[in-house]
């Protein structure tokens, strides 16, 4: 086991956050195809081989955005983050990949995880195995394995959404929107944005990951595809 | 229980909701919420000038006196822009909704979109007069009364949050972006660009089935094994609730056992045939049981528990049985002993859908909903953890098969987020060589005579593929299924192969062939199926 048991703190929490959204935007645009495969690479992350891209363009965008996400979060300013996925010809907006932030404060972190064993038997099988190897109930917050875990399901499910989301019949490009507070410093080159919501849209919620101090909820909003759907 | 990922979904769009079963994926409609807020009392007059707003605008310039004289007469009382005027609502039940359940900030912004006003285009627009200051007044009021009501009622503040993106884009994608996932989605053979080639075989494969039977009731689910080909030649097919046995040299067919009486949704989930002999038929069941028959007597020789969900996957390897359930483990059954469970293995966090022991039956391969490939030691305790755990598949692993040419060669196949044939070193756990067949694989076969493998797919074509190996020319493919062709097995005598599809067909494929050299010694030996084979060529049979 590479993570150990130790408690996450806020600067652990944010970049396991952060590493998430790198990932999680990664395996949208492999996924639904915005950009080329052969630009991807294989990668093991969360126990999964993961893709990520290899373009320097796209690996500086992502990487200033990130690090700024990353001073956003530490100062608990970060509402939302939002992949907007466009078709270039019709600048219209074809899909919304919605991660909701919540801060939590650290005295819940036990709570987080009862709640995840009524819910996730991935989860709850690793807490009976703790338990079992130490032969105690330990009541510590979340480990970096369990968060782990709870990432692995969500970037599995954006890699299954290929199964029900329509297929992007355009060449698209992708935007990030993030969700501030209004207090929040915004350094230069950062401009306001319209929500981009899509029109007639199918939603379809994806699972969430909590540490100790962020509680992320994930989300798809998608055009629905008449033509096909009729 | 969850999958994250569902390989039953088929890709296309026709059938494309998320089954009820997931229950990750809840599905709202947020479209409709908008409707549901606008019964709030209020609200409907504000809803009402809107709509008679977006009617008004539709009109462009200067009309005619007649025009503006019909239109006014033909056009309902909600045009009037007046709001005292209109008559109050004779809606009688009113719906309550249930604002827990709403996203509002999405709402609110669909029902401002859905207004194209915003107090001066509108008006500015309209040079007929009809903008009477009366109207420019309620509009104001309006968009007041709107902002007032969102921050009051529905609790969305828009000073609290701001919405900030990078001013320097990403780079856009380059070059030719064909999406790759279009052979998900479209059914047209265009995407099959390397034309299979005749050439790289010398014998001749029928492009045909050499039969077909009914197999009503096979369940369309991915992650089932429902066919087993014993080496005494009776294959095994499981139709929901019961288990039949076709025999391929006399046709006969027997039910051997039916579920039915544990209740209505239990059903099999899985068979095996015993290695050599074909004496014993391993059966899995919906309700987590192992059960063993012996199919010469016809007898329930012993139950075997120890999973809490369905056994979808079974294998042998002489006398160890090894389950793979939905509840994520695999055990090792010793059916010689009463103590059965020899091992319990926890290596997968989804259901076990493939198991494969190697030739040699010194490896298990699984294959799980968790995109997993684990390849464990004959060795393997309760408490040891897999030799490998390769996550390259980007889909649940069904299709695993064991070379009988090469030791420790093993190819397998991922789902329809994957789609690709994987070829494995499990003695060092080096991927050998990967290639993308364009959909779902659902079940792989070797051919025993050469190196040669047969791959089964989903949509959209639902065909056979048979590739050389290690070159991956696709030699052949077979089509005839109309739904995807969930299972294979191979005759003892290595000739054919059957495939069992979601259509409820079994189609016999005359696909593999000894080489010419030994196709004498063979053929006499087979002379039985063979000539019954081509009397009865493409009669239907029914299984029951």
């Amino acid at each position: 086991m590479v993570a150990k048991d130790t408690v996450i703190t806020l600067k652990g929490s944010v970049e396991i956050v952060t590493e998430f959204f790198f990932t999680a935007i990664n395996s949208i645009l492999y996924q639904r195809g915005i950009y080329q495969p052969e630009t991807f690479k294989r990668e093991s992350k969360y126990g999964l081989t993961v893709l990520t891209t290899t373009d320097q363009g796209l690996l500086s965008y992502l990487g200033t955005v990130m690090s700024q996400m990353g001073s956003w979060l530490t100062d608990g300013d970060v509402q939302r983050l939002v992949v907007v996925v466009t078709g270039i010809d019709s600048g219209e907006t074809l899909e919304r990949w919605q991660f909701n932030v919540c801060v939590d404060d650290g005295s819940e972190g036990s709570v987080d995880v009862s709640i995840m064993t009524g819910n996730d038997e991935n989860v709850s099988n690793n807490i009976a195995m703790r338990k079992g190897s130490d032969g105690k109930i330990t009541k510590t917050p979340k480990t970096v394995k369990e968060v782990h875990d709870e990432i692995q399901a969500i970037i599995r499910q954006i890699t299954a959404s290929v199964t029900f989301l329509p297929l992007l019949n355009e060449p698209c490009s992708f935007d990030l929107l993030v969700y501030t507070n209004k207090s929040a410093v915004v350094p230069h080159k950062w401009e306001d944005s319209d929500p981009r919501y899509i029109m007639n849209s199918q939603e379809v919620k994806l699972r969430s990951f909590t540490t100790s101090f962020h509680k992320v909820d994930s989300m798809v909003t998608y055009k629905e595809a008449d033509e096909w759907e009729l | 229980m969850f999958s994250g990922t569902e390989e039953n979904f088929e890709a296309s769009k026709s059938s494309c909701r998320p089954q009820s079963e997931s229950h990750q994926f809840c599905r709202e409609t947020p479209s409709l919420s908008i409707i549901m807020t606008s019964n709030v009392v209020d609200f409907e007059d504000i809803l009402n000038n809107g709509f008679s707003d977006a009617n008004t605008s539709i009109r462009s310039g200067v009309r005619a006196r007649w025009e503006r004289k019909k239109y006014e007469s033909t056009s309902t009382s909600a045009e009037s822009s007046d709001a005292e005027n209109r008559k109050p609502s004779t809606l009688s039940d009113r719906f309550i909704p249930n604002r827990a359940a709403m996203d509002m900030e999405k709402s609110s912004h669909s029902i401002l979109s859905s207004m194209p006003y915003d107090g001066e285009s509108s008006a500015g627009e309209r040079t007929d007069g009809e903008a009477s200051e009366d109207e420019e007044h309620t509009i104001n009021s309006v968009a007041s009364d709107m902002s007032e009501y969102k921050s009051s009622v529905l609790g969305i503040d828009d000073s609290k949050s701001r919405i900030l993106s990078f001013a320097d884009k990403a780079p856009a994608p380059k070059g030719d972006t064909v999406n790759n996932l279009q052979v998900l989605y479209s059914a047209s053979t265009i995407s099959r660009k390397n034309k299979s080639s005749t050439k790289l075989v010398s014998r001749h494969i029928p492009s045909a089935p050499t039969r077909i039977l009914d197999a009503p009731d096979l369940l369309d689910d991915y992650y089932l094994n429902l066919l087993s080909w014993s080496d005494t030649n009776v294959l095994a097919v499981a139709l929901s609730q019961t288990v039949y046995l076709w025999n391929a040299e006399t046709g006969h067919i027997d039910e051997l056992c039916n579920v039915e009486s544990e209740g209505p949704d239990a059903h099999i989930s899985s068979v095996s045939w015993i290695q050599e002999g074909g004496g014993h038929l391993a059966v899995g069941t919906s309700w987590g049981n192992t059960v063993l028959w012996d199919v010469r007597a016809q007898k329930q020789l012993r139950k075997m528990d120890g999973h809490s969900d369905r056994v979808g996957a079974l294998s042998w390897n002489r006398h160890i049985l090894s389950s793979g359930g939905r509840d994520n483990i695999i055990i090792n059954h010793d059916v010689r002993i009463a103590d059965h469970k020899v091992a319990t293995l926890g290596g997968h966090t989804q259901e076990v859908c493939g198991l494969a022991w190697s030739p040699d039956g010194m490896t298990l391969a699984s294959g799980a909903n968790d995109n997993k490939l684990c390849l464990w030691d004959a060795s393997a305790s309760s408490s040891s953890r897999p030799r490998y755990e390769l996550t390259e598949h980007q889909a649940a692993v069904k299709a695993l098969a064991w070379s009988p040419h090469e030791r420790n060669l093993l190819a397998t196949g991922g789902g329809t987020a994957d789609r690709c044939i994987k070829f494995w070193n499990t003695q060092s756990g080096a991927m050998l060589q990967s290639v993308d067949t364009g959909s779902q694989v659902c079940a792989l076969q070797w051919n025993p005579y050469e190196k040669e493998i047969l791959s089964s797919h989903g949509f959209a074509q639902n065909q056979l593929c048979l590739w050389k190996y290690p070159t991956m020319a696709k030699v052949k493919e077979l089509d005839g299924h109309t739904a995807r062709v969930l299972h294979m097995a191979v005759s003892p005598d290595g000739s054919s192969v059957v495939s069992a599809a979601a259509d409820e067909t079994l189609r016999f494929w005359q696909v593999f062939a000894p080489p010419s050299k030994s196709l004498a010694g063979k053929r006499g030996a087979t002379d039985l199926a063979g000539g019954a084979k081509s009397k009865k060529l493409s009669r239907t049979m029914h299984i029951r």
